[in-house]
């Protein structure tokens, strides 16, 4: 038949028969495809761009970066670093990105502490403790977090009162609708053998846990070397705060007319946005921690205990390093989750990125499309750096089989 | 279910050796989980060296009882004594009675993120407080005995489940316990992996080691045991030496379930 005239001939290159049917050879046609997706892909892009200018062009709308370097003319309410409203805009995409880092790294550690906590009690033993972690958990999982900003600007921190009737707090700090105002710390001469002290102090804790479990693991005498690391880190950088001379003094805010002078002021924006996403983040991370230690099957927990491993032990040596497998990968989502809520910012008036840059420097200068796209770069550089060091730090705990 | 034959197994009995000395000693226990009555007054004497095979039907209580003696599990009425020690709420007393009993389970519950080698030596290191050089020498010495020495350095996943019992065997004896508790120890294995974990139990009974063990290798248990205990509905039926055991049961009970599972 066909299959044996034609086989005999070309032996190596299958069913192909006679050479006018190279389109059926995978090899052939698979770079074949890629190039002309390839080839595709670069005109849709060139279109794209092109398109753009041509009618930026015939709108007589200008464009290119240059209005980075132009003068802002606006003020931003929050600024970490020295802004005012003759620094260019350059300088008020900065002011915007570092307030949006500061609200999304302080607002990933306080929701990793929160989750984590709830996330244990939902587990624990202890009936109400679990009920009330339950009745956290559902109800700020399912609850849009645009509202709960709104919830937390509008219905809590708006209609505190006024500075002279706020919440006194210890120290001298004050819960009014101007904010939280804490005592400023001041930073006098002296303070470099403060920070000294710290370093050192936090070097020889290292080294003291380091020389402890290699002593426990030669002789078996074990020492309690997290008690005498914190001793050390405690102790050390007060002896050395008061040798100095005690550098490091508190301003506190004091009432003068209707508002508070001095002190550090954390705005009304900020803690709703700070509280927001912290609260609406942990309840996920809550879940997330929940499923990983879960995952770990009772009979682990049943074997330590047969070994005579104590709960506690038994919980470090054994459950954790298996759940935090299972919880790095979802918990990394939750930390990119909560940096790319914060550009709700702008519904509650925090000037991060979106608000400062995305807003008012757009609007002013008009070069949307250049505004936009760096906007989106920020996040994306942000959001990838993120995975990476989470993709990291979980190929460091994998577990190997097989 | 694979029932490795008695002549396949060769144990010496000459070398299993009965002490007077009581090792474990249940005493009227009852337990209940709700309002199942799991254990119904069982009494119970094991004395040091004896080999005690339980068999039963499933959710006779045979699993629970095994797992009171090293408080897996609580009772909630009479005495367990072991080794002198009663089990009370007292957790310094819990935490002697686990150091003194191993327990091999029927999943084994390797620890899969450590090593072999570590699996072995966690609880002498953390528990008995022994140099770790110490308790990998002890260890090592232990694989030996099971017969994979060479798989040290690997972690469970890597292994076969035969592989992976011997393991969780000398995991246990890495703690130097005075009794062993098995739990259906051959039950989650493939059948050509069943011989090599009853070989090493054999040894283990031939060292003079106390066990308790719940299974259905019947083999094992004529060739092993020196008493089996037949247990239904929370309680001690019937007990008698294999002999006896198998070539006249006395209860209807005990017939029917040997009929059952030996063809």
């Amino acid at each position: 038949m066909t299959l044996r005239d034609a086989a005999p001939s070309t032996p190596l290159s299958g069913q192909r028969g006679s050479g006018s049917s190279w389109l059926y050879d995978p090899t052939i046609r698979g770079i074949v495809f890629q190039v002309l997706l390839v080839v595709g892909l670069a005109l849709f892009g060139w279109w794209v761009v092109h398109n753009t200018i041509v009618n930026l062009r015939a709108a007589n709308i200008a464009s290119g970066f240059d209005f980075l370097s132009t003068r802002a003319g606006y003020d931003i309410a929050q600024k970490p670093i020295d802004y005012t409203i003759d620094d260019t805009h350059g300088r008020a995409f900065l002011v915007g990105l570092l307030n949006t880092l500061v609200v999304a790294a302080i607002g990933v550690v306080l929701a990793t502490v929160l989750g984590f906590l709830v996330g244990i009690a939902r587990l624990s033993p202890n009936w109400l403790l679990a009920k009330v972690a339950s009745v956290y958990v559902e109800t700020f999982r399912n609850i849009p977090l645009l509202l709960q900003l709104l919830f937390w600007y509008k219905a809590v921190l708006s209609v505190l009162p006024g500075p002279r009737q706020g919440l006194a707090l210890p120290m001298g700090s004050n819960l009014s609708n101007r904010g939280l105002i804490i005592p400023r710390p001041v930073i006098g001469e002296g303070f470099e053998l403060v920070v000294g002290a710290v370093a050192v102090a936090l070097a020889a804790a290292f080294g003291l846990s380091r020389w402890a479990r290699a002593r426990q693991m030669a002789t078996g005498q074990s020492f309690p070397s997290g008690l005498a690391g914190l001793a050390l880190v405690v102790l050390l950088p007060t002896f050395a705060y008061v040798l100095a001379g005690m550098p490091i003094t508190l301003e506190y805010p004091e009432l003068k007319g209707f508002n508070f002078a001095g002190g550090l002021v954390l705005k009304p924006e900020f803690m709703a946005l700070l509280l927001g996403l912290t609260i609406y983040t942990a309840s996920f991370i809550a879940e997330v921690v929940r499923a990983g230690v879960l995952a770990v099957s009772h009979g682990q927990t049943e074997a330590a205990y047969a070994l005579g491993l104590r709960p506690s032990r038994t919980l470090r040596l054994v459950i954790v390093p298996q759940a935090m497998r299972v919880i790095i990968p979802p918990l990394t989502s939750q930390y990119l989750n909560l940096t790319k809520n914060s550009s709700l910012a702008v519904a509650v008036g925090y000037p991060d990125l979106v608000a400062v840059f995305a807003g008012s420097t757009l609007n002013i200068t008009g070069r949307a499309v250049e505004v936009i796209f760096i906007t989106m770069s920020v996040y994306l550089v942000i959001s990838l750096l993120t995975a990476a060091f989470m993709n990291w730090f979980n190929a460091r705990v994998a577990l190997i089989e097989r | 279910m694979t029932n490795i034959a008695a002549e396949d197994l060769s144990a010496d009995r000459s070398k299993m050796t009965v002490g007077s000395q009581v090792a474990v000693e249940m005493i009227g226990v009852n337990k209940w989980y709700g309002e199942f009555h799991v254990l119904r007054d069982i009494n119970l004497t094991v004395r040091k060296g004896e080999r005690i095979v339980i068999c039963g039907p499933s959710g006779s209580g045979k699993s629970t009882m095994i797992r009171c003696i090293n408080r897996l599990e609580e009772h909630q009425k009479g005495q367990i004594i072991v080794d002198g020690t009663e089990l009370t709420n007292d957790l310094k007393k819990i935490d002697e009675v686990r150091r003194e009993v191993g327990m091999v389970f029927q999943h084994f519950n390797l620890f899969p993120h450590l090593t072999i080698l570590e699996n072995c030596t966690l609880a002498p290191i953390w528990v008995r407080k022994m140099p770790k050089r110490q308790a990998e020498e002890a260890a090592m010495e232990y694989l030996a005995k099971v017969r994979i020495p060479e798989q040290a350095h690997k972690y469970p996943g890597q292994l076969s489940g035969g592989q992976q019992q011997r393991v969780a065997i000398a995991r246990s004896l890495c703690m130097n316990p005075k009794i062993m508790l098995f739990d259906e120890p051959t039950s989650a294995l493939d059948p050509e992996m069943v011989k090599e974990v009853l070989d090493v139990m054999i040894s283990l009974a031939e060292s003079g080691m106390t066990m308790l063990c719940v299974t259905h290798e019947m083999g094992f248990a004529r060739q092993v045991a020196n008493r089996v205990i037949f247990m239904d509905q929370g309680q001690i039926v019937e007990q008698n030496d294999p002999e006896a055991f198998f070539t006249n049961p006395q209860h209807e009970r005990t017939r029917l379930f040997l009929s059952q599972i030996l063809h």
